[in-house]
């Protein structure tokens, strides 16, 4: 592994012949050979990365000034937002950098799904990717709950009703998220160690998540493997420098967001303090759970509206056996390139009428892109496998810019 | 023979491991149970999950809306056209069969917890298509019984526990 020897000179030398950080680095952040052909949707994976430590930094912070109480955690965001030193700015990072997070993951997650990055050997890949998108959404829930506002404390409330969908133990389950017989206390006490927690656990899942990727190596927008040397470049400088580019776009993007109009994403109604007596006349969760909401909605059964919420979620593990055409990307897919692009417009419009209320014309639409949701993954892509007919794929990743 | 011997000593060892498997299991369920156990409502919470309402002062028509265990209770003193209204309604045409009589001790006094039966919205009174509550989250109708006439939620408004201690209070709990 490594390449350094024990009689070689310096200190680095000395200490990765003890400990070999140095050469496990080189290895899989600098040497790390990845395919040449790598376009722009490649880089939304280290955004993620780094969004995720922008999170636990400016969270980090805001927990030394931040008390979890619900008479007091109100005000502490206020006191963040007008005493504390830059505490605006760190606040406002951390509420943006949440969202700008999940732009970033819906687009990594997109890219997997139009380059067939899910396909073998890369499921479990796939599969840890989908356990981190769970987690973010729990710790993102709970994160919006802290502020205990009025939209903290009611999505708090109609999220963690869900659970008492669940026949029998239902309403157990929910008094023991709770610990009491309605949001309150000692449900914030508990939200706010678990936000704390999750992002750790996110971290973990992530190294895991890139063990299993430098196992195979990255997919690439031709979906074919690597044939030699001859089709990989280092991942540094050229990715490396490909990558910074690209993060100084999105931080271009995020800090207008930040500086510009930082409660954009936000919801008004969260500036008022937490009522247990009042429900705000149009509750809405953040964007991001948009789309899941509107699934919720669509079904007029309150647990059926529970399982396909949760289902929206979990039919994504079984879509590497789901699909079963064996070329990867949409590029060599005539069809399956169509169905990608329906796909991504069918889950804006659920994420749309998540955002309207639920009556009238939003219902009929709410209840016809949920019905083209799981048709998408349960039907079409299993015999999309079978009848269509795809491009021929290049012979190598090379061979097209390296002729003779 | 010594087949024979070997196999049955085999048998053996392979009952121990479960046996010994077993017994982690039930240590670690028993070890397991109080770190769950802890996220359940703790003693000052379940010791205040009972109270007094005072209704004296409650004329025909008003309602008064008190906190329990963290969620709000309607108190409701009901006209006579809206005991009426309650009363006159085939109980089979709704989603919730449960009669009016079912639902009061006293048919003047409504008492109810001021809760969705949907997702866990507090319904506004004297509004909706049946002139008792309308939830504003997800548009579920409820009558001067409190029942669900229309909209998403699965049951009628649930009815808490409570007996009238004397003529003007209600003990709830």
């Amino acid at each position: 592994m490594s390449n350094l020897k024990k009689n070689e000179r310096g200190i680095l030398n000395w200490i990765d012949y003890r400990l070999p950080v140095i050469s496990f680095l080189k290895h899989s952040a600098v040497d790390y050979p990845t395919p040449r052909n790598l376009n722009y949707w490649w880089n939304f994976g280290s955004l993620a990365g780094f969004f995720l430590l922008v999170q636990i930094i400016t969270g980090v912070i805001l927990s030394m000034h931040y008390t979890a109480h619900v008479d007091h955690a109100f005000n502490s965001i206020e006191h963040i937002m007008r005493n504390v030193n830059h505490g605006w700015l760190i606040r406002y990072i951390h509420m943006n950098g949440a969202s700008f997070f999940f732009i970033v993951v819906y687009i990594h997650i997109f890219r997997g799904l139009y380059y067939g990055s899910y396909k073998a050997p890369r499921e479990l890949l796939w599969w840890l990717g989908i356990i981190i998108l769970l987690l973010m959404m729990a710790t993102a829930f709970m994160g919006y709950v802290l502020p205990w506002g009025q939209m903290s404390f009611w999505g708090a409330t109609v999220i963690t009703n869900l659970f008492s969908a669940i026949p029998l133990i239902g309403d157990n389950i929910t008094q023991w998220l709770w610990g009491g017989y309605s949001v309150d206390n000692p449900t914030l006490s508990r939200f706010y160690t678990l936000h704390f927690l999750l992002p750790f656990l996110i971290v973990g899942v992530v190294i895991l998540h890139i063990v299993a990727l430098h196992t195979h190596g990255s997919n690439n927008p031709l979906g074919i493997d690597k044939k030699g040397p001859q089709d990989s470049i280092p991942f540094h400088p050229f990715y490396t420098i490909k990558d910074l580019f690209g993060l100084s776009f999105a931080l271009t993007i995020f800090f207008a967001v930040v500086f510009f109009a930082p409660d954009f994403l936000g919801h008004p109604d969260n500036y008022i303090p937490a009522d247990p007596l009042k429900t705000p006349a149009h509750i809405v969760p953040e964007w991001y759970f948009l789309p899941f909401y509107a699934i919720l909605r669509a079904i007029p059964d309150k647990l059926g509206g529970v399982i396909a919420m949760f289902s929206a979620i979990f039919v994504l593990f079984l879509l590497p056996w789901l699909d079963t055409s064996k070329v990867r990307s949409a590029t060599f897919r005539p069809i399956y390139k169509i169905l990608f692009w329906i796909f991504l417009l069918d889950t804006i419009i659920l994420g749309w009428v998540g955002s309207k209320p639920a009556e009238g014309i939003y219902i009929i639409i709410s209840r016809i892109a949920t019905s083209y949701y799981f048709v998408h993954f349960l039907i079409l892509l299993p015999l999309l496998g079978k009848f269509e007919k795809s491009r021929p794929l290049p012979e190598s990743i090379g061979k097209p810019v390296l002729a003779e | 023979m010594s087949e024979n011997i070997k196999s049955k000593k085999k048998s053996r060892r392979s009952f121990i491991h479960q046996a010994s498997g077993a017994m982690g299991i039930v240590a670690v369920s028993a070890a397991g149970w109080p770190l769950i156990d802890q996220m359940n409502p703790s003693k000052d919470v379940e010791a205040l999950a009972t109270i007094e309402v005072d209704i004296s002062e409650l004329v025909e028509g008003q309602s008064k809306t008190v906190l329990w265990r963290g969620k709000p209770l309607f108190i409701k003193h009901r006209s006579q056209k809206e005991i009426n209204d309650a009363n006159n309604v085939d109980i089979n045409q709704l989603p919730h069969p449960e009669n009016d009589e079912e639902r009061v001790k006293n048919p003047k006094y409504l008492v109810l917890i001021g809760v969705c039966t949907h997702l866990g919205c507090v319904p506004a009174s004297d509004k909706g298509d049946f002139q008792g509550w309308f939830c504003p989250c997800h548009g579920s109708h409820y009558d001067t019984s409190g029942r669900i006439r229309k909209g998403p939620a699965p049951k009628n408004l649930e009815i808490p526990p409570y007996t009238f201690k004397d003529e003007n209070t209600i003990l709830v709990g």
